[in-house]
């Protein structure tokens, strides 16, 4: 598969939305809330109507402008392990580690990174005892180390992007 | 404050027990909820269990922290925000977790995590993800935390993403499911 080269520009792109789509862009990235008929309830916050509630989301998702709406889901509260870990891959090999990595179907993401330390992945498996076999396997298949960063603490923050 | 270990390092009885029901509920929804007045009712038709018991699934795991919220995720680069900064810091190891605290409390910081350092390779022990329209913008926010942090941090570097090269996300895989009550 083929990486997504972003490519960073000078400028930041200034996104042309209407001011109901960053209300509802602004809006969404906070809980909806568990009732009876939430988008309503969301929409009498914003005072819209429902349905301009329901298209302008519709819209949003259709232009990829969000991923995705639903429920969010914490990996670790569900049992299991989460674990984040980098490599440091020769320049010349990177492409072959890169796809050696990614074919591993415990690799949720991976991310190149500009430093010595230059590639970044998540692993996410079943068992809590399953991240050191998958780093064992990445380290073989591979032939490089892997450092394993789990987190010890977590200061919990909202990610929350203002249009 | 909450600390979350490890999962690893978790009891086995800590974590919520999900069931058959709540399971088909996330595998349902793992592409989104329906965009209908009553999402709760479009799903409970799709699965065959009532309206008010798929609400009251989505409260309960709501409330045992399984389901962090029911929101957007945007793509950030088509709000603008370009650049992402990995941030992270030396901190010594009595302040780390205050100062993470009082890090993570900043508006612009997304992710915040107490991690290992590996030396001689890696020092950092504090990270704090950082989105900005320009790198100046990211460099202006780590300069904040930075000053924040003073005299408790001895060094600290920003590592931007340069590829994506894998995003496929958390995926639910097949465990255990405890018994449906009610």
């Amino acid at each position: 598969m083929s990486a997504t080269i972003e490519r960073p520009c000078r400028e930041a792109q200034q996104p042309g939305f209407t001011d109901l789509e960053k209300a509802v862009i602004n809006r969404l990235q906070h809980g909806l809330p568990l009732v009876a008929s939430p988008y309503l309830a969301v929409a009498e916050e914003l005072g819209i109507s429902e349905q301009a509630l329901l298209d302008t989301l519709e819209k949003l998702l259709e232009e990829r402008v969000f991923t995705r709406f639903g429920p969010m889901f914490n990996a670790g509260e569900m049992g299991g392990g989460l674990t984040l870990a980098a490599m440091r891959v020769a320049e010349w090999d990177f492409d072959r580690v890169a796809s050696q990595v990614n074919a591993f179907e415990e690799v949720a993401h991976n991310y190149r990174r500009e430093h010595e330390l230059n590639m970044w992945f998540v692993l996410a498996t079943e068992t809590g005892e399953g991240i050191a076999e998958v780093i064992e396997q990445i380290e073989a298949r591979t032939g490089y180390p892997v450092y394993n960063m789990p987190k010890e603490e977590e200061f919990h923050v909202r990610l929350h992007f203002s249009v | 404050m909450s600390v979350s270990t490890f999962p690893s390092e978790r009891a086995a009885g800590d974590s919520y027990q999900l069931c058959t029901r709540d399971r088909q509920l996330i595998l349902a929804t793992q592409a989104g909820l329906p965009l209908t007045t009553d999402p709760w009712a479009t799903l409970g038709e799709q699965l065959g269990i009532p309206a008010d018991e798929v609400l009251a699934r989505f409260q309960r795991m709501q409330d045992a922290g399984v389901l962090r919220r029911v929101a957007a995720v945007p793509d950030h680069y088509k709000l603008g925000y370009r650049f992402n900064g990995m941030t992270v810091w030396d901190v010594d190891d009595e302040a780390v977790s205050t100062m993470g605290q009082r890090v993570s409390e900043l508006p612009f910081v997304s992710h915040c995590y107490r991690r290992p350092r590996h030396l001689p390779w890696w020092s950092y022990n504090l990270f704090a993800m950082v989105h900005g329209t320009s790198q100046q913008e990211v460099e202006d926010k780590a300069r904040q935390i930075r000053d924040l942090l003073g005299e408790t941090c001895s060094s600290h570097t920003i590592l931007y993403s340069s590829a994506i090269l894998k995003k496929t996300g958390l995926r639910l895989k097949k465990q255990g499911d405890a018994p449906c009550s009610e």
